[in-house]
C-alpha cells in the first residue's frame, strides 16, 4: 500500500496519469479531513445508489394502489405510511431518487457547458462580443430564478421535460458570470501568449487552454446550485407545473399531501425531508469542495 | 453592468468646475446616478424582453383566444390586424413596451378585469407579509451572525451555520404546511390561511392596504390581533429563509472585520469585547449589510410566490400561480414582469446606497 501511495504524492510525476491521480488522491485526502464535506458527499453518494437500485431498495411498488390502506400511518410494514391511495409513501420517495437525480443531472448538463462557452468567449473576445454577450446574461440574471422558471414553465407547457429546460433557461447566467471572470484572469497569462504566438486558433485557446482552468470553480458553482435546482423542481412540481402524477416526484408529492396535512401529517412530511436531507447534502458537499479546491475564496472553518 | 458604466465614468477626466472640490465630487456623483439610471433602463427594457419573447412562445394563439375558434377567417384576419400581430416583431415589441409604459398589461382570463388593477389590489398584501418578514430576518439574523462570529467555531457557531444551510435546503411551501400542522392544527398558537377569520373580512376600509395598519388607523384592536395571528406564520416561515441568509452574511463580514489588525489594537488597549463587538467591528459592516438585507428583502418576493400558495394568501404570488395553472397568459406576464421590476427596483437602490454610504466605492 505504501508503495502505491507515495507512487500517487510522487512530487515529479513521470506520465500525465500519474499526475492526475495523484492530485485527485490529495484532493480527496483533503476533503476526507472535513466532517461537514464528507456528510455531504455520503449523502450523494447515497442518493446515487437509492436511485440506482431502487427496485431492491423499495418495499412496495411506488404505483401500486391499495384502497384498502390508505392513509394509513407510518407502521413495520409501510416505513412512512400510505397516501390518499394507499400507496406506499417510502417506496415512492425511493423511486422519488431517480427522477430528483435525474432533474438534478440534466440541469447540469444542459445549464453548465452553455454558460462556460459563452463566459469563456465573453471573457477571451472582449470589446462587443462581452458586452453583449453579458449584457443578456445580466438580465436574466437580474431576474427572481424562480419567477423566471415558472413563466418558461407557463410557455413551455406543464412536465417535467419542460420543468428541466425552465430551470436550465434560469441556471447559465451564473455560469457564464464566473466562466467570464475566470477567462478574464487566465487570458493575459504567459502561457496563453505561448500558444497564441505559436499560432493557435481562438477556438484551440478556448477550448484546449482556458476551459480546462475553469473546470473546478465550475464544478463548485454547481454543486452549490444543486440545492436551489431541486428547491425550485419541487416548487414547480408543488404548484403542479412539474412532474405529474403518477411520477413519484418529491414536490408533487407534497402537493398531494397537503389536503390531508391537519390530520394525515405524514403525507406531506415525508418528501419534504427527503427533499431536505438531500439538497443539505449537496450544500456540505459544495462547501467542502471550495474550501478544497479554491482556499482562496473559502470559509475559514 | 451598473459599475462597468461607472467605472468609464470614472475613467474619464473630472468634467467642467473642477476647481473645487465639492463640485467635482458633485460631477462624479451625477454621473455614476446617470450611470445606474441608463443601466436600469437597459435591465427593464432587457425584462420586457423577455416578457415579450414568453408571450410569443406561448403555444396559445392569442387572435383564437380572443375570437373563438369557430370564427370565420375574416373575422380572425381583421382580429389579427387589430392586434397589431401582422406588424414586424420588432414593431410589436415597442407596441408591448408602449402599452406597459402607460399601464396597460392586457386583460385577466379568471378575473376578466384589467390586470394591472388586479395587480394593484394584490400586490399590498404580499408587502406585508413580505416586510414583516424581512424584520424578523434582520432582528434575528444580525446579531446571530454577530454572536457566531464572536465565538468561531464553538457548538452555537456550528449550530448557526447550519441554520444558515437550512436556508438554502429546506423547500419554502413544504416549511409553511409543517408549521400548519404544528402551530396552527395542534397547538392552536396562530391562526390559519387567509389574511383574516372570515367573519372580519372586509370590516375595515383598505386605505394603506396593509391590514395591520388599516385596522390601527380605524381603531378596531380585535382585526389588528386577528390580522397579527393570521401573518406570524407565514411570516415566521419567511423570517426563517431572510434571517439564514442574513446571519451567514453578517458572520462573514464580522469575521473578516475582527481578522483587522485595529481591532486588535482596541483589545489591547482593553476595550471590553462587546465594545470591540458593536463599535470597532460592527460599524465598518453596516454598508454591506444593507446590501444584503436589501437583495434579501427582493428575494422574500420570489419566497412568497411559494408561500402564498400554501397560506392561500390573498398576495400576488397567489395571483401568479392562480394564473399559470388557468394559462391566463396576461396574468402571468404581468406579475412576472412587477416582481422582476420590484426585484431589480430593490437591488439597484441597496446598490445606489452602498455607493452613497460607503466613502470607498465613491
Amino acid at each position: 500500500m505504501a508503495t502505491t501511495r507515495d507512487w500517487l504524492l510522487d512530487d515529479s510525476p513521470s506520465s500525465r496519469l500519474q499526475a492526475r491521480l495523484g492530485r485527485s488522491y490529495r484532493l480527496s485526502r483533503a476533503l476526507a479531513r472535513n466532517p461537514l464535506a464528507m456528510v455531504g458527499a455520503i449523502i450523494v453518494l447515497t442518493l446515487i445508489l437509492v436511485a440506482l437500485f431502487a427496485p431492491w431498495i423499495a418495499t412496495h411498488s411506488p404505483i401500486g394502489q391499495d384502497l384498502a390502506n390508505r392513509l394509513k400511518p407510518p407502521s413495520a410494514e409501510n416505513w412512512m405510511g400510505t397516501d390518499e391511495l394507499g400507496r406506499d409513501i417510502w417506496s415512492r420517495v425511493v423511486y422519488g431518487a431517480r427522477i430528483t437525480l435525474m432533474i438534478v443531472a440534466l440541469v447540469a448538463v444542459l445549464a453548465a457547458p452553455v454558460g462556460l462557452v459563452i463566459g469563456a468567449v465573453a471573457g477571451y473576445f472582449g470589446g462587443w462580443t462581452d458586452r453583449i454577450l453579458m449584457g443578456i446574461t445580466d438580465i436574466f440574471l437580474s431576474m427572481p430564478k424562480l419567477i423566471l422558471a415558472l413563466a418558461f414553465v407557463a410557455a413551455l407547457g406543464p412536465g417535467i421535460q419542460n420543468a428541466i429546460i425552465a430551470i436550465a433557461i434560469a441556471t447559465w447566467p451564473g455560469y457564464a458570470r464566473i466562466a467570464r471572470a475566470e477567462t478574464l484572469t487566465i487570458r493575459n497569462s504567459e502561457f496563453v501568449a505561448a500558444v497564441e504566438l505559436q499560432g493557435a486558433s481562438s477556438l484551440r485557446v478556448i477550448v484546449n487552454h482556458i476551459l480546462p482552468l475553469c473546470t473546478s470553480s465550475m464544478i463548485i458553482r454547481v454543486t452549490l446550485d444543486m440545492a436551489g435546482i431541486i428547491l425550485t423542481a419541487a416548487g414547480l412540481g408543488f404548484i403542479g407545473l412539474g412532474a405529474q402524477p403518477p411520477l413519484p416526484e418529491w414536490g408533487a408529492m407534497i402537493s398531494r399531501g397537503r389536503s390531508f396535512i391537519l390530520d394525515q401529517w405524514w403525507v406531506a412530511t415525508m418528501p419534504g425531508f427527503a427533499i431536505v436531507i438531500v439538497s443539505l447534502g449537496f450544500c456540505f458537499l459544495g462547501d467542502g469542495l471550495r474550501d478544497v479546491l479554491d482556499p482562496k475564496h473559502g470559509d475559514r472553518q | 453592468m451598473a459599475s462597468e458604466i461607472d467605472s468609464a465614468a470614472q475613467a474619464l477626466p473630472t468634467g467642467p468646475g473642477g476647481s473645487s472640490r465639492n463640485a467635482r465630487h458633485a460631477w462624479k456623483t451625477l454621473k455614476s446616478v446617470l450611470g445606474v439610471l441608463v443601466a436600469v433602463a437597459f435591465t427593464f427594457l432587457g425584462l420586457l424582453a423577455i416578457t415579450f419573447f414568453i408571450g410569443r412562445v406561448v403555444p396559445i394563439d392569442p387572435v383564437l383566444a380572443v375570437v373563438g375558434d369557430r370564427a370565420p377567417r375574416a373575422v380572425y384576419e381583421a382580429a389579427r390586424i387589430e392586434m397589431g400581430l401582422d406588424k414586424p416583431l420588432i414593431v410589436q415589441f415597442f407596441h408591448y413596451v408602449g402599452n406597459v409604459l402607460t399601464g396597460d398589461l392586457g386583460i385577466s382570463v379568471s378575473t376578466g378585469k384589467p390586470v394591472a388593477e388586479d395587480l394593484a389590489r394584490v400586490f399590498p398584501a404580499t408587502l406585508e407579509m413580505a416586510t414583516l418578514g424581512i424584520i424578523i430576518g434582520v432582528l434575528l439574523g444580525v446579531p446571530m451572525g454577530v454572536y457566531a462570529a464572536s465565538r468561531q467555531g464553538s457548538l452555537v457557531d456550528q449550530v448557526i451555520r447550519v441554520v444558515g444551510l437550512l436556508g438554502y435546503s429546506v423547500p419554502a411551501f413544504w416549511l409553511g404546511l409543517v408549521g400548519l400542522a404544528l402551530f396552527y392544527a395542534k397547538l392552536q398558537w396562530v391562526g390559519g390561511p387567509g389574511r383574516l377569520d372570515i367573519f372580519y373580512d372586509g370590516m375595515v376600509d383598505p386605505v394603506t392596504g396593509l391590514i395591520l395598519i388599516d385596522s390601527l388607523i380605524a381603531g378596531e384592536t380585535d382585526i389588528f390581533f386577528n390580522a397579527l395571528s393570521h401573518i406570524a406564520l407565514p411570516a415566521a416561515v419567511l423570517g426563517f429563509f431572510s434571517l439564514a441568509y442574513i446571519a451567514r452574511m453578517t458572520r462573514s463580514f464580522m469575521l473578516d472585520q475582527l481578522a483587522q489588525e485595529y481591532v486588535t489594537t482596541a483589545r489591547v488597549k482593553g476595550v471590553s469585547e462587546r465594545l470591540v463587538l458593536w463599535r470597532h467591528a460592527f460599524r465598518p459592516i453596516l454598508v454591506p449589510l444593507i446590501t444584503v438585507i436589501g437583495l434579501s428583502y427582493a428575494g422574500l418576493l420570489e419566497g412568497s410566490v411559494m408561500i402564498e400558495t400554501v397560506f392561500s394568501w390573498p398576495g400576488i404570488g397567489n395571483y401568479l400561480t392562480t394564473a399559470l395553472l388557468n394559462a391566463d397568459m396576461n396574468a402571468v406576464l404581468g406579475s412576472t414582469l412587477v416582481i422582476g421590476a420590484v426585484f431589480i427596483g430593490i437591488n439597484k437602490i441597496s446598490d445606489v446606497l452602498y455607493r452613497v454610504l460607503d466613502p470607498r466605492a465613491r
